[in-house]
């Protein structure tokens, strides 16, 4: 496999995710739409969708936060790869935002400088998964603030009840996050599990378990709605992912992403790539 | 009730936008943000009857390319100190905590919608820029909005905030 390829292929991809969304994203906030009752949501779902049309027309980002740059990769066994594959694709992330498809986002945590290209010690954040076959599989998940501030995790009691947790946090907090929202849950393991649980289960999405329906109907009776205004939309799908914990644990984590679901995947060959 | 504005905003103008009302917004407005607000009074434009932007755009060249509201909840400590410069129009996504009492009688906030940032930039155009060594999102933009909106009017100068009203009924509704 080359290098350049895997360079020119993050930046084609992530040009894909920022100005475009999955078919099934839009489908789910039209058919939101039908169903919404209040006027001032409906207006707001309305300016939701005209955006994107008008994002993928203009080919410009559907936000104008970029966000982080986040990836999943997927390795095939039979890959060969003689290169460094985190500099390969930090390299495409750069070039994306000298091209002016990314806000410049990513700053130190401490003092807030800004490295202008997107890029620094841990950012691109990639999700390595090994798989079998011949390809290299890299998935775009740009990442905005608004839906990251707005996620939770809580070392729960095991009396409590994991339900009534997410619901009282979210009817504090996802008027901030955008809504419509997808919700990741993840629920058991340790600390960090259940966070990555719930990472997986939002980049998952959908679900259309009992439980993953029985909540996602209960988001939406609190009557929140898009942009916190009011309404019957307030989340357009849950997922929910679990790990077996230890007795006296229950760790609870919650990651909102917020209606513009960007994602995008690129598979990378010995013959060079292709937008799936 | 829909309304055309005109910034600068007069009193009669903030007076006369009611919670739930739609707007459409002409006229100059300043993006701001966290880095921005630390030093708005540095800013070297007339923010008297201005409208205040929480956006951090995505800017090529002097185009406006993407440039949706960002949170205003991180914005609300600075409110007293907008207030102050005469700002009149906010505008951003979420509400801000407490801002219903302080805008009372002098300002408005509208909600223009999260994440539609393709729209706005096509009501955009870049005109000046205040703070640049601040980056990109964190500068302070003068820009001439064309009809921008739909924005909704979520706290008026009246006492109401439609973001409490709807987040009290939810927890009311979880008690029960």
């Amino acid at each position: 496999m080359r290098r350049p390829d895997v360079v020119e292929a993050t930046e084609a991809v992530l040009r894909r995710a920022q100005t475009s969304l999955p078919g099934w994203v839009v489908r789910s906030i039209e058919s939101a739409l039908r169903r919404e009752r209040s006027e001032i949501a409906r207006y707001h779902l309305e300016a939701i969708l005209d955006n994107i049309r008008i994002a993928e027309a203009d080919a410009r980002p559907i936000c104008q936060d970029t966000g982080l740059p986040v990836f999943h990769v997927e390795i095939g066994d039979r890959c060969h790869i003689d290169f460094d594959l985190w500099e390969a694709i930090a390299e495409g992330v750069r070039m994306a935002t000298a091209k002016g498809m990314l806000r410049p986002n990513v700053v130190d945590p401490l003092n807030r400088s800004n490295t202008g290209d997107n890029t620094g010690p841990g950012m691109p954040c990639l999700i390595v998964d090994g798989v079998a076959g011949d390809a290299l599989r890299i998935t775009a998940f740009p990442k905005g603030a608004g839906s990251e501030n707005m996620s939770f995790l809580g070392m729960l009691n095991p009396a409590d009840d994991p339900l009534d947790y997410i619901l009282e946090n979210l009817a504090e907090r996802v008027s901030n996050a955008c809504p419509p929202v997808f919700v990741g849950v993840g629920i058991g393991g340790t600390f960090d599990q259940a966070a990555s649980l719930a990472k997986r289960a939002v980049m998952g999405i959908p679900g259309d378990s009992e439980e993953e329906l029985l909540l996602l109907k209960r988001i939406n009776d609190l009557g929140i709605g898009p942009m916190g205004l009011g309404g019957d939309t307030t989340a357009l799908g849950v997922k929910i992912e679990r790990a077996f914990c230890h007795t006296a644990s229950l760790p609870v984590a919650v990651n909102l992403q917020c209606w513009a679901n960007r994602r995008a995947t690129v598979i990378v060959t010995e013959d060079g790539w292709s937008i799936e | 009730m829909e309304h055309r504005v005109r910034a600068p905003l007069s009193e009669g103008d903030v007076y006369r936008l009611s919670a739930g009302d739609v707007v459409w917004l002409s006229g100059v407005i300043y993006t701001a943000r966290d880095k921005a607000h630390q030093r708005l009074s540095e800013v070297s434009f007339d923010l008297r009857g201005g409208v205040i932007y929480h956006c951090g755009p995505l800017i090529r060249d002097t185009t406006v390319v993407s440039a949706g509201p960002t949170s205003s909840v991180r914005l609300a400590r600075y409110l007293p100190h907008v207030l102050d410069l005469g700002v009149r129009c906010i505008i951003g996504k979420g509400g801000m905590p407490g801002a219903a009492e302080l805008i009372r009688g002098r300002a408005v906030y509208l909600a223009y919608p999260g994440g539609c940032g393709a729209a706005a930039a096509r009501s955009l155009r870049v005109r000046g820029v205040s703070l640049p060594e601040l980056g990109m999102a964190e500068a302070v933009w003068e820009l001439e909005a064309l009809n921008l909106g739909p924005m909704v009017v979520a706290i008026d100068s009246h006492g109401r905030d439609l973001y409490r009203e709807v987040r009290e009924s939810a927890k009311r509704h979880l008690k029960l």
